[in-house]
């Protein structure tokens, strides 16, 4: 069959400024200007101060009309920026894409939203900007107020909105959009499981009016329920692309393994300070390297560096990353009182950590190295200064107990339990052991497994 | 607050899908239909887009009608007074420049009071000045949507000087008073307005796409701009007429392109006659900045999304 999508040798090539990259001065441009000419005698041109990062490379496929097709991948595989790329927010750097019909997409809740303007004035403004014209809005304005549910206040502004109606109002627009083919980024994983549960069952009625769906989502069961056939980016290439369950497969045995050696930084920067992080090996309890541990692991990591330079006094800290940005944890050397004299050449830093309780989910790691510090502890903050050099070193997940984002980030015992009723009874429990979690799901999953 | 969000997600989810019909029995195109031998959209490179597609901006019509529509809605929302403040801020300049130039430093206005003069010059020149600043950082200032959906980023430009033609019409209200109350009559050469509000919304077109497509890029361009546009006011007939300027330097005068605005505007009201040589000028000039600028911005909208 004839693709509704033909994705041909795409790349998308981003270039990262050193600093804060974002844009340039125009004191910086001409300064450049200026320097570019001595620069190039001392063999160090503008190309030598930035990086690039290659978010997609030669990714070629097809997408037949009317089929649900799932993108996974780890954090910064380059799902989003494929998205960006067909629906057309950011161009590609080679390749080509052919659309056979309207796209419509749906990167975020409340595009184009106002807080100042009211729930109606909103759902045109926002219909508007998701293509839709005047006279469909007019005809779809009933039911969408209706799926949302706020009728009452759709003359109030959407400022005074509890961010419930907010979220329900947004998706109600975007839900109404008849585009041919619907990109969807991780909506599905905003809101409570009840809406997430809500959002699904869209996407299955969009699938028999036979819309043609894109839809990218960390939710493996998600995935596997909607979608046929699916396509795992790896570092910006197809790693696998077929049948869903298969994907998912090599998806999971890929997150085990953690491609089994250390792991490279996929993004780093401060490279002409002399130093490199050059790697991170996460072993778990059985000393294997992976990149998919278990709740409550103990694990052992190792961050190889490079100093080209003698640095003395170094601090290194590293830690663990939610998706949507929080830094769940983090260890670093100062901290702890371990002083390292200094580093030069080729090190290795070690580090056991304690149990990582983490509720499963996917972390992105990070590393820094900090020069010396002046001052004393809690003199200064580290916010204040720049780090030597920095890295990303993708993600890994935990594999546990079904908690979800609602049961928060860690999931510690409790010391002590105790009840006291009105007729004097009275229930205690002490010594909570740090299995009691992975012991209560274990025998009890098998009748109530809450959703992933 | 766990009870509470439990229950909004107990209504949300009570919502039955039967409620909803027009999402599932919509028949769908792709499904039913034989696709398109050609694509409807190619994705290339942004080194190989073509030229300007207007075809596509008049296809966007009505997002731009929006767009206008949320930037003047929203610009009086919250204020006390409102849309009043359109026609309060142009006479409250008025008084001042009536008082300190008209009446303290005497400039001469010729045969139509001084008050109605300014007035008149600082219409255009306010829906010029503020179009060309607000359209300047429209892009910054829009970049939730243009990093999250797709639409001709023009619109976004464009959506910030057809804001502040809405703000010009409503000026043009008071002038209608004003001319009444001093007893300026118009003539056959008021029928020429359209067209020179017509120029200057290009000219503000072309140099406000112009710096949002700068903008983007040197941020300077957005410190600057305030101080570029009070110099230019002063080099503008706005608060004296043209005519006080020396013979001799008047050709080089000239050569700015608000002079031929500003002087038509005054000339089509007070039935005074056209400098042709200035809007000969403001013409050409508008015509160059506004291919000039649909260049720059075709060529650098492409990394509008990466950069901002």
């Amino acid at each position: 069959m004839k693709p509704i999508i033909k994705v041909e040798n795409v790349s998308k090539r981003y270039r990262l400024g050193v600093r804060d990259g974002s844009y340039d001065t125009l004191r910086d441009t001409l300064a450049a200007a200026v320097k570019s000419p001595i620069n190039r005698l001392r063999g160090r041109g503008a190309a030598a101060r930035r990086e690039t990062l290659w978010a997609l490379r030669g990714v070629n496929f097809d997408v037949k009309p009317g089929e649900v097709l799932g993108l996974i991948g780890h954090n910064g595989a380059g799902k989003s920026t494929l998205l960006k790329i067909l629906s057309r927010i950011t161009w590609p750097t080679e390749g080509r894409v052919e659309l056979y019909g309207r796209l419509g997409s749906l990167l975020e809740v409340g595009t184009g939203f106002h807080p100042e303007l009211s729930g109606r004035e909103n759902v045109y403004l926002s219909g508007a900007i998701l293509g839709m014209g005047r006279a469909e809005i007019d005809r779809k304005l009933d039911a969408v107020v209706e799926f949302s549910g706020v009728e009452r206040f759709l003359d109030t502004p959407v400022k005074r909105y509890s961010s419930g109606m907010y979220v329900r109002l947004a998706f109600a627009v975007a839900a109404h959009m008849e585009p041919e083919i619907l990109l969807v980024d991780e909506v599905l994983a905003v809101g409570d499981l009840a809406f997430q549960q809500k959002c699904l069952d869209h996407m299955k009625r969009l699938k028999q009016s036979g819309m043609t769906l894109l839809l990218v989502s960390h939710n493996m069961s998600a995935i596997q329920g909607t979608c046929e056939r699916s396509l795992y980016l790896h570092n910006g290439e197809i790693a696998a692309f077929g049948d869903t369950t298969e994907v998912i497969k090599t998806y999971r045995d890929v997150a085990k393994r953690g491609g089994g050696e250390a792991a490279g930084a996929i993004m780093s920067g401060g490279d002409d300070s002399g130093v490199r992080l050059v790697s991170f090996t996460m072993f778990g309890e059985d000393g294997e390297s992976r990149r998919s541990i278990n709740f409550g692991e103990r694990v052992r990591v190792r961050i190889a560096l490079r100093a080209e330079r003698r640095v003395e006094a170094p601090i290194i800290n590293f830690g663990f990353r939610r998706g949507d940005g929080v830094i769940v944890c983090n260890f670093n050397n100062w901290y702890d009182n371990f002083q390292i004299d200094y580093i030069e050449g080729d090190c290795v830093l070690e580090g056991w950590l304690p149990p990582l309780r983490l509720v499963p989910h996917y972390y992105d790691i990070y590393a820094n190295v900090w020069p010396r510090r002046t001052s004393a502890v809690g003199q200064d903050d580290m916010s204040r200064l720049q780090p030597l050099t920095w890295a990303h070193f993708g993600d890994f997940s935990v594999e546990g107990p079904p908690l979800t984002d609602q049961d928060g980030v860690f999931q510690q015992p409790a010391l002590r339990w105790e009840l006291t009723r009105e007729d004097g009874g009275r229930v205690e429990c002490d010594g909570v052991d740090a299995d009691s979690l992975r012991r209560a799901y274990g025998e009890e999953a098998s009748l109530a497994p809450p959703n992933p | 607050m766990e009870t509470t969000n439990r229950n909004k997600a107990g209504a949300l989810g009570a919502t039955p899908a039967a409620r909803t019909p027009a999402l599932a029995s919509t028949p769908h195109p792709a499904g039913t239909h034989r696709l398109p031998d050609e694509p409807l959209v190619v994705i290339q490179p942004a080194g190989s887009a073509g030229a300007l597609n207007l075809r596509e901006l008049w296809d966007y019509r009505g997002l731009l009608y929006y767009l206008i529509w949320r930037d003047v809605k929203v610009r009086y929302k919250q204020t006390v007074l409102g849309v009043a403040w359109v026609v309060l801020q142009p006479l409250m300049m008025t008084l001042i420049f009536t008082v300190v130039l008209g009446m303290l430093v005497r400039i001469p206005s010729g045969r139509v009071p001084y008050p109605i003069l300014v007035y008149v010059g600082l219409l255009p020149w306010t829906f010029f000045s503020s179009a060309v600043s607000s359209a300047g950082s429209s892009l910054i200032s829009n970049s939730h949507l243009i990093t999250k959906v797709y639409f001709p980023r023009l619109l976004v430009p464009m959506s910030a000087i057809g804001s502040r033609l809405i703000d010009l019409f409503i000026a043009f209200v008071i002038l209608a008073g004003m001319m009444f109350y001093y007893r300026v009559g118009i003539g056959w050469t008021t029928l020429l307005l359209p067209a020179l509000i017509l120029l200057t919304t290009l000219l503000s077109l072309g140099v406000g796409t112009l710096l949002a497509a700068l903008n983007v890029k040197y941020r300077d361009v957005g410190i600057l701009l305030p101080v570029v546009i009070q110099l230019w006011m002063y080099v503008s007939p706005v608060l004296y007429p043209a005519s006080l300027v020396p013979e001799r330097w008047r050709r080089l005068y000239d050569l700015n392109p608000i002079v031929g605005i500003v002087q038509g505007f005054r000339g089509a009201l007070f039935h005074e006659g056209f400098d042709g040589f200035a809007l000969g000028v403001t013409a050409a000039v508008t015509l160059v900045v506004l291919v000039y600028a649909a260049y720059l911005f075709r060529r650098v909208e492409s990394g509008f999304a990466d950069v901002i």
